[in-house]
């Protein structure tokens, strides 16, 4: 941010004043300028075995719901995925990119990466290109040295492994629920049940955040993908 | 097994009319008059052994060192110019540095011969530099087992259970192979690449000599380590009590 005092700062507060007066008023016309963003939902559980992920489908251009259907959960290879949440270009951008450098190490490693790099290139990819991106991705998988594992990759491009990880504004409102429910040594079905729970409360309640449910439970044997259409997605106190 | 290549063999660009590249082989000729470095891949880890050629007896004890760390986990012993080996050791570690710092993992030992051997082989497209006169062997203990790896100076590199370069090369060689390697633990290994750089060094042709070992194995928690100077006395005492029993065997 510059000074008001500069000339550039000058013309900042200028082109603001402009824009404020040509504007329209707000709610009149809908905001097809401003970036597509995937304000969302995403989660990702270990349990022994193997990993559950899962998120909305929810993509929003200001308050157009550009995608109802999105599928934010993308494969990386196969038994590594990411779930997307930020800025839908930024996140699928830099998820080709891992999938391209992960593809070329596996070929130069003579077998299947771990999650913990993926993890890294995604690091690597978020922290030094920090100032012109916004992604925050949660990259999570099965491997055969480590099992299943969960590192959650934030807006600064910082790294960190967890038990389990939520991301998007919907995570905000399930905190709570996730830090009151979540159990070490969790089963398959427990997961499960854990996520899509946790999902179908910040649908409930985040604007941004809504359409169906996308899990997929990855294991060695590869990954089962399912899908909680809207109708089927848990209900709970919504008044008399 | 020399052979002249007169006319051919002026830079690393000509080839000869047989196919060869005798600037490469030259330099191949630097490591095969240097002192010997033998490495072994055994049970339970590895073992490398240097016999470090004393030109006066002013240097320091422990200097020109031909032992080297690569990252925490690869040991890597050079054969050849010295001064070219820790160019090659350079390299490595900054091959083994950038690896860690983009994958958040030890480079695995084969994807550093790969890189190794890709660097040095580049030294042998162009006139305006010469190839590397060092062979490097290294290795480490990898997830699935120990690994022993070794690059030439044309940038050819293989895998191996044990393996031999320099001056005591052939007789090195034919030591190591009355070994079962497989059974061998990094303790006994230590005794035994004593004993062979020992019982290879030449005591009438050849001046004095240092002896450099270094292990990786479990107990090192698969580090790259020098061998603990009171292992290595012992080993040293091992190997000079073999060859006066050798040579009282008439």
């Amino acid at each position: 941010t510059q000074s008001s005092w500069t000339l550039s700062g000058l013309e900042n507060i200028a082109s603001m004043v402009v824009d404020a007066i040509s504007a329209p008023p707000a709610g009149l016309t809908q905001d097809f300028n401003q970036e597509v963003l995937t304000g969302t939902t995403i989660m990702a559980v270990a349990f022994d075995g193997g990993v559950i992920i899962g998120a909305d489908s929810r993509t929003s251009s200001g308050s157009y719901v550009a995608n109802r259907v999105t599928d934010k959960l993308t494969q990386i290879n196969d038994t590594i995925f990411c779930c997307r949440s930020g800025s839908a270009a930024d996140t699928q951008a830099i998820a080709d990119y891992v999938k391209y450098y992960l593809s070329m190490h596996a070929v130069e490693l003579g077998e299947q990466p771990e999650v913990r790099t993926a993890a890294s290139i995604f690091q690597q990819l978020c922290y030094n290109n920090r100032d012109n991106l916004m992604a925050g991705i949660i990259c999570a998988g099965w491997d055969k040295v480590n099992g299943g594992s969960v590192y959650t990759i934030p807006l600064g491009g910082m790294c960190v492994k967890q038990p389990f990880s939520i991301g998007g504004s919907g995570s905000t409102y399930v905190y709570g629920f996730c830090d009151a429910n979540y159990k070490e040594k969790m089963s398959r079905e427990e997961c499960e049940r854990f996520v899509k729970h946790a999902i179908a409360l910040a649908i409930a309640r985040d604007g941004s955040s809504g359409g169906v449910i996308r899990m997929a439970i990855i294991d060695k044997s590869g990954v089962e993908r399912k899908v909680t259409l809207g109708n089927e997605v848990p209900r709970f106190y919504e008044g008399n | 097994m020399s052979s002249i290549g007169t006319g051919y063999d002026q830079s690393s660009v000509t080839y000869s009319p047989d196919g060869r590249t005798f600037q490469v082989e030259y330099a191949g000729k630097a490591v095969d008059n240097s002192g010997t470095a033998v490495g072994l891949a055994v049970k339970d880890g590895l073992v490398f052994g240097i016999e470090k050629v004393i030109v006066s007896k002013l240097w320091e004890a422990d200097s020109n060192r031909r032992l080297a760390t690569v990252d925490k986990h690869i040991g890597m012993a050079v054969a050849g110019l010295v001064a070219d080996g820790r160019q090659l050791v350079n390299r490595a570690r900054k091959e083994a540095s950038g690896y860690r710092s983009f994958y958040s993992q030890p480079i695995p030992s084969k994807i550093l011969c790969d890189r190794v051997s890709g660097f040095m082989q580049v030294y042998t497209l162009y006139s305006h530099v010469r190839p590397f006169g060092v062979s490097a062997i290294f290795g480490a203990y990898d997830r699935d087992g120990p690994r022993l790896w070794m690059v030439e100076p044309s940038g050819v590199s293989f895998g191996y259970y044990g393996v031999a370069v320099g001056k005591g090369r052939q007789a090195a060689k034919t030591e190591i192979e009355k070994l079962k390697l497989s059974e061998l633990t990094v303790e006994e290994a230590i005794k035994e690449v004593a004993r062979i750089i020992y019982a290879t060094h030449d005591e009438i042709k050849e001046k004095e000599f240092e002896l450099e070992l270094s292990y990786i194995s479990d107990a090192s928690n698969r580090e790259h380590r020098l061998v603990e100077k009171d292992v290595l006395e012992n080993a040293v005492n091992l190997a000079k009590a073999a060859m006066e029993e050798d040579s009282d065997d008439e």
